[in-house]
């Protein structure tokens, strides 16, 4: 089983992509579960088809330590699964130690055994790595793949290049690989060239270009990933695309984040120099 | 330990030398600042650093912020309810552990001192927040106990997911009407030391509760004790003489305190500080709200309780109170001289080491020297700089990051309540008269040349001067008790007195030459190597040998 964990700026686009890419793997046969690390547990509701489901935090609190796998774990598209961490309210409590206890709970109940033949885990994890429970998908033995997904936006490649400093420290002390970069564009002038360069300059990959395309949009009115809801539009080839090129992925690496006057030039070099 | 190995000359450059050498260099060049040798500089009285940061893996003597706010300062309060917010640990390692006695035990009195309250903090609590638990468990005690007063301690995780215990408290203490909630931010981690949790728990019973009462005291010679925490009944003994010689206590901090006498405080006319370390900042306060002066007294030693009683006398400057003071001085002294003259031929000559509080280390030198005995080494805790040099040094004092982190608060003159208590003439005169008010001098002062001051003293150094120094009596805490008691020295815990006290003022002092005489010249020490360790019966060689 292949362990995911997808990352980036928050309001970037993580979930809608990770959910299309998931569907995109759903059709090509392999059986994954999806993790939403994010206390709205807004992570899975385009593959359940806007099912509201109880996250594991919820389900720990009101059934005390008598919890099954199946109350916790949803049948979604295409055979695949939906687990939502869940976590308080905003402005109270810890969302970084939810996390931890809900994933804990997912390996004490057996959601990553071998006999559930699992191809793949993908966990979504809320915006940047602000604190350890953020962190806890990339900790040794949990994700061993990460994609970030940016935009050609400046402060999303920043989030992305902080990203790449945590993933760095848990890196040479475990088994967490930098798989690329995949960028949801924001149709920001360069933006393909820029992040190209970026991911060289990081040591990896842009692993696939999503253009921008409002069909996203009516799929996510409809509760629905682009695939379930038009699977001949050409947006959900994309997703296609970026699933195989997941699925084929050979190239993991510990990242070599840049210093920020590096970042800057790189946005000077093919952004702004044009325009000034 | 024999006698034979004993160091008669011993030179404290080399000591010192020699608690620092296993260190690595940068925790030696740190540890080095905070171990003074009491000698003359040329110009100069030697400097100590205090009040810093314990470094990491130095199992240090200290004990946390939470621990000085909860246990400390209110915890021997009766009659307010002390909830804490978090894990069951720390109630329960912090439940009915100080020995602070109480009369709340009285009837019509009310006493929550023996319960122990907590939220139990579960994981689901931490994730999704406690202040609901919290509110809860408010409203529980309240509906049970129906108390003046309910206070709520953070713990350290409370502080992480930052719950609003404060807006908790004001919701629910507006709720009841009858009943004062406030609470105190006084997690574990903050601070340097459990100095950090004395300061946040005073002030907030400064802002809380000091006011609100509808008592009148209209006593003669009405003082105000702070810094006294009733350890073993010292609070008692202290009480009993200040009532026989016509002084009225009518509040003190915090020892057998209850909600009513911390708000009478400002109708004192006098303050006296015991403990400075954990108090001086209020007395500041009671004088800049109210106008009541403060002194420095000291009520543990026969002697050091006679010369505070005259101090006070000498402040309220009436014949009727000097000449009853005086009475009861002669009154008293004889009991005390018969037990010391009984003591002192075994005593005299031995030497003690203490290690302990913010003024505990310097007050109980008072006791060793009336029983002839030598303090080797001395420090405390979690004293600050003026606490071993005295109070001049305050205007230099660093305020590093540790100290900001805990608030302080701005106290102005009352509009209505202020009330100088003497004149500026008569407070000149006073002066004159050798009353110094606002004035302590310090533990080095105390101690005699050449002798060694450690701040924040470990377990390593701790068991390093016992090696090399071989005192007759240790006196620390209980964390250091056993470890002591190990290497064959009697030790005292001068926290919560083992079983013992009280050890102050003139019965104290009795109890004291006793005990101590008792400690250092049992036998039981000279039992620590089994008969065979010393005269084996057998004797032999292994072959290869």
């Amino acid at each position: 089983m292949r362990k995911v964990a997808i990352y980036g700026k928050g309001g970037i686009g993580k979930s809608t992509t990770t959910q299309n890419t998931v569907a995109g793997l759903a059709e090509m046969g392999r059986k994954v579960m999806v993790v939403g690390c994010d206390p709205k547990a807004d992570s899975t509701r385009l593959l359940l088809g806007g099912l509201a489901q109880k996250s594991v935090l919820d389900t720990l609190r009101e059934e005390g330590e008598d919890v099954e796998l199946d109350d916790i774990r949803k049948p979604a598209y295409g055979g695949s699964w939906a687990v939502e961490s869940g976590g308080p309210e905003p402005g109270v409590g810890c969302a970084g130690r939810g996390i931890i206890t809900s994933i804990n709970m997912l390996e004490s109940l057996g959601a990553y055994e071998e006999s559930e033949g699992l191809d793949y885990a993908f966990y979504d994890v809320l915006g940047d790595v602000v604190c350890g429970g953020f962190a806890m998908p990339i900790r040794d033995g949990k994700a061993e793949e990460i994609y970030i997904v940016c935009s050609g936006e400046m402060m999303a490649m920043y989030a992305a290049n902080n990203i790449c400093k945590g993933i760095m420290k848990y890196a040479q002390s475990g088994s967490v690989r930098l798989g690329g970069l995949i960028c949801n564009s924001r149709n920001v002038d360069n933006e393909k060239e820029m992040i190209e360069e970026l991911a060289k300059k990081i040591g990896t990959q842009m692993i696939y270009f999503v253009p921008r395309d409002n069909d996203v949009q009516r799929a996510e009115i409809n509760r629905k990933t682009v695939i379930e809801w038009n699977g001949e539009c050409p947006q959900a080839d994309e997703y296609r695309g970026l699933a195989k090129a997941i699925d084929d992925n050979k190239m993991f690496v510990v990242p070599k984040p840049l210093e920020i006057e590096e970042l800057e030039q790189l946005l000077l070099d093919f952004g702004l120099l044009e325009n000034a | 330990m024999g006698k034979a190995q004993k160091l008669v000359q011993w030179d404290p450059h080399n000591i010192k030398e020699k608690l620092l050498e296993k260190y690595p260099p940068k925790v030696a060049r740190k540890r080095a600042k905070q171990i003074m040798i009491n000698e003359a500089l040329e110009n100069t009285t030697p400097e100590i650093v205090a009040n810093v940061r314990t470094i990491p893996g130095i199992i240090t003597m200290r004990g946390c912020t939470y621990a000085g706010c909860k246990g400390v300062i209110m915890g021997p309060t009766s009659d307010v309810v002390n909830l804490v917010h978090g894990p069951i640990g720390c109630s329960f390692y912090a439940w009915l552990t100080r020995r602070n006695q109480t009369d709340g035990i009285n009837e019509g009195m009310e006493n929550y001192i023996p319960y122990c309250m907590s939220t139990d903090m579960q994981d689901s609590d931490i994730i999704f927040g406690g202040e609901k638990k919290l509110q809860a468990a408010i409203q529980e005690a309240y509906d049970i106990f129906k108390p003046k007063a309910i206070a709520i301690f953070a713990t350290c995780p409370v502080g992480l997911i930052g719950d609003d215990i404060h807006a908790v408290a004001k919701k629910m203490k507006e709720k009841f009407g009858d009943c004062n909630v406030f609470a105190f931010s006084c997690e574990g981690y903050k601070g340097v030391s459990q100095s950090a949790g004395h300061h946040i728990a005073n002030n907030q019973i400064f802002t809380h509760v000091v006011g609100d009462t509808k008592t009148e005291h209209t006593e003669k010679y009405k003082i105000n004790l702070l810094g006294e925490y009733n350890i073993g009944g010292d609070g008692f003994e202290i009480d009993r003489i200040l009532k026989k010689c016509g002084i009225t206590n009518i509040s003190t901090f915090s020892g057998n305190a209850t909600y009513d006498k911390f708000a009478v405080a400002g109708q004192a006319d006098l303050s006296c500080v015991m403990c400075h370390r954990s108090i001086n900042y209020v007395a500041d306060m009671l004088e800049t709200k109210y106008g009541i002066p403060w002194i420095k007294i000291n009520f543990i030693g026969a002697e050091a309780t006679a010369k505070s009683l005259r101090k006070i006398a000498k402040y309220f400057d009436e014949q009727e109170l000097i000449d009853r003071v005086e009475e009861v001085i002669a009154e008293e002294m004889p009991a005390v001289k018969n037990a010391i003259t009984e003591v002192y031929p075994r005593t005299k000559g031995k030497t003690a080491m203490l290690f302990v509080g913010g003024s505990r280390a310097h007050h109980y030198q008072e006791l060793f020297l009336e029983l002839g005995m030598k303090t080797l080494s001395a420090g405390y805790e979690f004293g600050h700089r003026d606490d071993y040099e005295g109070r001049h040094v305050i205007p230099n004092l660093k305020v590093d990051a540790d100290s900001r982190n805990i608030e302080e608060i701005e106290v102005e003159a009352d509009p209505v309540l202020y009330r100088p208590r003497k004149t500026p003439e008569e407070m000149a005169a006073l002066e004159k008269a050798g009353v110094d008010f606002k004035e302590y001098e310090g533990l080095n002062p105390m101690m005699e040349e050449n002798t060694m001051v450690v701040d924040d003293l470990n377990q390593y150094e701790a068991e390093k001067l016992v090696e090399l120094l071989k005192p007759d009596l240790f006196c620390a805490g209980i964390k250091e008790k056993f470890s002591i008691q190990k290497l064959g020295v009697p030790m005292k815990q001068l926290h919560s007195y083992d079983s013992g006290g009280p050890y102050a003022g003139f019965v104290g002092a009795v109890n004291f030459y006793n005990e101590i005489d008792r400690l250092v010249n049992s036998k039981v020490w000279s039992y620590m190597k089994a008969p065979w360790q010393e005269n084996p019966e057998l004797s032999a060689t292994y072959a290869w040998e």
